[in-house]
């Protein structure tokens, strides 16, 4: 599903929901940006860790899985407005049949997969309802 | 800047071709796009090949030259061959290099290209190759699949503007009826709305029948300066609009999730560039690689007003004798979508209607066509208009 490097490099944003804020404009980015979109070279970027609270933009309960995650479908996948700005994609447990737009969740740390049986085991965030 | 005109065209079968390599497939579709003209190998001045993940699918990168080679313009003529990728737009882009080339005055007879060959592998290495064309660190790791994406553009526009999952189902239905009538289509087979509905879910709403299938095939054109097109052929098809946009890979950092920005602003760039409006165009052939992705496009590009694209569809305005055909050539749906190939196979569907070639399927008296080629969730479009006269 990764790869040890690739994600190694994002653990802190995997791990603390870490984006970046720009000093320049005051936009949130999540996944964290190295460049502001907005200003560019004149933006200012420095790291923030968003509290993790948001909301459903749009969602999918997803049947045939993506390589690696055959043992969790069928599961819901969403599209996630941070209340500070930025949308992430990222799963939500719970209960698929009570999933709708606009419904509040909160992040939560879990497993997300595993390179095999001996391989790495990944974690990093999920959401779930807020009133979970 | 010189004024292009397409020549040549040629597809070969799409659909799961075991018995034939990448290469087979490739030299079929250049040969007989060259022999579609009076042009011979030693006038080509030049390559371009879509192909999205010959590394992946084949496990052969370096196609360019593969190709050249395999096509005989390798050891001797020593053409320059290019390989193009942008995802699924891969086709579409090599379109666009290879107009610009020519454009420019750096080459005369240039060959634009485009093939994938998915079925040497499993349907599930084939669906993580195409996974590649998302964000891998922030969608794929997040479990996102293609249809998934696509599936969230859907559940979005359904809750914003009422589109149903019937309306999705008619665009499979329009697309396989065209189909039907294409000789080198993937699919035969009309189906029905109740066929979609009760296909399997493969990611909700999206039903495997509202999915464009794994597909082999090669399309290739040949291209020169319009001055000079009708010492090739009787029937050249001129470019009248190139036009190329990004937008953000993910989706979730899309302005509009349900609107593909880079459509609309190659949509723009290349009615400008055209002097037409979405009214003058008489056939469309659009990246419907899922159902909600051609009720997208058609709003994208300015046939329908946002949110009405399923309407528009079933009330039978994007069908052959409808106000604006769409897909008559069956489509990623059913015609097949060979990923790289996808963009050119678009461009020789709308040169046969121009040259009014298209049998049981021509839009009759079709004057411009248009081809909107899409990457990924939308991060590419290359957008194209042709014109039956100069």
């Amino acid at each position: 599903m990764s790869s040890v490097p690739r994600f190694w490099r994002s653990l802190g944003s995997r791990y603390n929901l870490e984006g970046t804020h720009c000093k320049e404009c005051g936009e949130y980015f999540y996944p964290p940006r190295n460049v502001c979109v907005n200003c560019r070279r004149m933006g200012e970027l420095e790291s923030f860790k968003f509290k993790g609270t948001g909301e459903i933009v749009t969602y999918t309960l997803i049947h045939t899985a993506a390589e690696g995650f055959e043992n969790q479908a069928p599961y819901t996948l969403a599209i996630i407005k941070l209340d500070e700005g930025p949308q992430l994609t990222s799963q939500v447990i719970g209960d698929s049949e009570k999933m709708h737009i606009g419904m509040r969740v909160k992040s939560v740390f879990r497993k997300l997969g595993e390179d095999g049986d001996r391989g790495m085991i990944y974690y990093g965030t999920k959401f779930i309802p807020a009133d979970a | 800047m010189r004024d292009v005109a397409i020549i040549g065209v040629k597809n070969t079968k799409f659909g799961e071709l075991w018995e034939r390599s990448l290469r087979d497939i490739v030299v079929e579709a250049g040969i007989g796009a060259i022999e579609d003209t009076s042009v011979s190998g030693k006038d080509i001045d030049a390559l371009y090949v879509g192909n999205m993940s010959g590394g992946r699918f084949i496990d052969q990168e370096h196609i360019g030259a593969l190709i050249a080679d395999y096509s005989g313009l390798s050891r001797n003529l020593h053409v320059p061959a290019t390989r193009v990728e942008a995802a699924c737009a891969s086709g579409g882009l090599a379109l666009r290099q290879a107009i610009m080339s020519v454009a420019s005055g750096y080459s005369d007879i240039v060959v634009a290209a485009g093939a994938e060959k998915m079925t040497d592998v499993g349907s599930e290495e084939a669906a993580s190759a195409l996974a590649a064309a998302a964000d891998r660190e922030w969608e794929g790791m997040a479990g996102a699949t293609f249809p998934g994406l696509y599936a969230m553009i859907a559940k979005l526009h359904m809750h914003k503007y009422g589109t149903t999952s019937e309306q999705l189902a008619e665009v499979a239905v329009k697309n396989h009826k065209n189909g039907y009538f294409n000789p080198i289509a993937q699919y035969k087979n009309k189906i029905t709305v109740d066929d979609v509905l009760n296909s399997i879910m493969v990611a909700d709403p999206l039903h495997i029948f509202d999915c464009s299938p794994i597909t082999d095939g090669a399309s290739a054109l040949v291209l020169a300066p319009a001055d000079v097109a009708h010492k090739y052929t009787d029937t050249p098809i001129y470019i009248k609009a190139t036009a190329q946009a990004s937008d953000t890979i993910a989706l979730h950092d899309r302005r509009d999730i349900t609107t593909l920005d880079a459509t609309v602003v190659a949509a723009k760039r290349a009615y400008s560039m055209a002097k037409l409006k979405p009214e003058d165009i008489d056939l469309v052939e659009v990246h419907d690689c899922f159902t909600i992705a051609e009720i997208c496009a058609i709003e994208d590009l300015g046939f329908a007003e946002k949110g009405k694209g399923g309407i528009v569809t079933e009330n039978g305005e994007t069908a052959i004798g409808g106000r604006i055909p769409v897909n008559t050539s069956g489509g990623l749906k059913a015609c097949g979508h060979p990923v790289g190939a996808t963009g050119i196979k678009q461009a020789v569907e709308i040169v046969t209607q121009l040259r009014g070639d298209a049998g049981k399927r021509q839009v009759a008296g079709a004057k411009y066509g248009m081809t909107h080629n899409v990457g990924g969730s939308g991060a590419t479009a290359v957008i194209h208009i042709f014109s039956r006269e100069r």
